[in-house]
């Protein structure tokens, strides 16, 4: 999902993990309406969120911010094989498990951002800007994992200002503007696009 | 050294332990469910009167009283949430601090309809110790344990439960808790049920040590309250030393001067530190 500043992404991605309720409209995954369910029953659903600004707990260690992340009663169960696949994916989480999350540098606080989402099992992971403040060598390593999550099975849904990064790693985009979807298709058709290219890749 | 001074410093240790559970108690509710439950301290009162009344009136031993003073006061805190605070959240600040302002006139005025004024005491008292040149109440040292046994198991319970994580968690960011599968109003209902659990210890603690009225909330309410802003508001550690240094002034100021002076010894140390370092003395 990408689209100017304002366009209505990150509130998307609030109205699907329950955060805000919609006014108007349904939200439905596997046939089931959403906006009935409690927020904190989603992610036993299998629907993870990763906010924007990454929203870790900074007091916790590493290892403490993915436990919190295996709250859910389903999710317990599971807390040490998905730790440690958690810290396969990310070996230097695992070196520094035992640290404060607000110790970490960025990049390795959105690691542990997305391996906390990851805790909870899910079938649906949603990434807010997760390339956001990043240098670029860890931005190429976030669209690199993205990549690999979505070998896994799961299915991601991101939403970036780093456009033509994104487009690299996606099956298919979505350009919101002022709320609404502006331009959808296959990602590769959409790097294509005379008017995609020059809005928001840059080329004239 | 001067054993006189030295019985002041250890029994100061000693108080210390015994102010630290209603200080750990309200640090919790108020850092998670952000609501100062100013009648912490009346809470403990009714927990003592549970005692008393089970002990000398029913003739319950003394340990059975004390095993059923904890969970009493416990659920006693989850009313306390669900009928008080709950209905509450999300208001100005100022409306819980009159309700629970309110429920300790209810609790004060009850006391006294149901128990009066009169004195009461549970008659309890253990052999003092010997340790070298000093002398220690036995009541006060086995108080201190039971004390810092509590405070462990709280420890235990928010280091290595998914609960007791979650409750630090939601301490520093309440809106993302739901993307944990965490409901933040089981949370606010436990934390207030272990908060209640710390009042019914702290009673099962003071009973042994001081005699019982309906306003004896007021002889360690302020104090408590006092060490809680001197260790930082909702700030746990700080709030156990702070309990401890405070112990240590009221004590060694009943030894320098005489045991009225040590309360004004403590209120103007207080005060210095609110000067000094307004958002607590371990505030980074």
């Amino acid at each position: 999902m990408v689209g100017p500043n304002g366009a209505g992404k990150t509130t998307l991605l609030r109205v699907i993990s329950g955060l805000i309720r919609p006014r108007v409209g349904t939200l439905r995954y596997g046939g089931e309406d959403l906006t009935t369910v409690p927020p904190h029953e989603l992610p036993a659903l299998g629907i993870a969120h990763v906010p924007e600004n990454r929203r870790l707990f900074p007091h916790l260690t590493v290892e403490e911010n993915l436990k919190v992340g295996a709250y859910a009663k389903r999710a317990r169960p599971h807390f040490a094989a998905r730790r440690d696949h958690v810290y396969t994916l990310f070996p230097r989480l695992k070196e520094r498990r035992h640290q404060l999350a607000g110790t970490l540098s960025g990049g390795e606080q959105q690691m542990c951002a997305i391996g906390r989402a990851l805790m909870s099992g899910p079938r649906i992971l949603l990434l807010d800007e997760p390339s956001a403040g990043l240098a670029p060598i860890v931005v190429r390593q976030v669209f690199e994992l993205v990549r690999h999550i979505r070998q896994e099975g799961l299915t991601v849904l991101i939403v970036e200002q780093n456009v033509a990064q994104v487009l690299r790693v996606v099956d298919r985009a979505y350009v919101l503007e002022t709320g609404r979807v502006a331009a959808e298709g296959s990602a590769a058709a959409l790097a294509a696009d005379p008017a995609i290219r020059r809005s928001y890749l840059g080329v004239h | 050294m001067d054993p006189f001074l030295l019985e002041a410093l250890l029994n100061g240790v000693l108080l210390g332990g015994v102010f630290a559970l209603p200080v750990l108690g309200l640090n919790l509710v108020f850092g998670v469910v952000d609501v100062i439950w100013l009648c912490y301290a009346e809470l403990v009162m009714v927990g003592m009167y549970t005692v008393w009344f089970l002990h000398t009136q029913a003739g319950w031993p003394l340990g059975l009283a004390f095993a059923v003073c904890l969970p009493a006061i416990a659920v006693l805190g989850l009313l306390l949430h669900l009928l008080v605070v709950r209905p509450l959240l999300g208001r100005p600040p100022i409306n819980q601090v009159l309700a629970t302002g309110g429920v300790l006139f209810v609790l004060q005025g009850s006391a006294t309809l149901v128990f009066s004024t009169d004195f009461r005491s549970l008659g309890v008292e253990m052999p003092p110790m010997e340790m070298g040149e000093v002398f220690v109440s036995g009541t006060k040292l086995a108080a201190f344990v039971a004390a810092l046994l509590g405070a462990a198991a709280l420890w235990a319970f928010l280091k290595f439960t998914y609960v007791g994580t979650a409750i630090r968690a939601i301490a520093r960011d309440r809106e993302v808790m739901p993307l944990m599968g965490v409901d933040p109003r089981r949370i606010y209902l436990i934390a207030s049920a272990v908060g209640g659990a710390l009042a019914g210890l702290a009673a099962c603690l003071l009973v042994v040590q001081l005699d019982m009225h309906p306003f004896v909330g007021l002889s360690f309410g302020p104090i408590t309250f006092m060490i809680c802003v001197m260790g930082g508001l909702g700030n746990m550690l700080g709030g156990f030393l702070a309990a401890f240094l405070m112990g240590l002034i009221v004590s060694t100021g009943g030894f320098w001067w005489n045991t009225e002076m040590s309360y004004v010894v403590a209120f103007l140390f207080f005060i210095l530190v609110i000067f000094l370092r307004p958002r607590g003395l371990f505030a980074r």
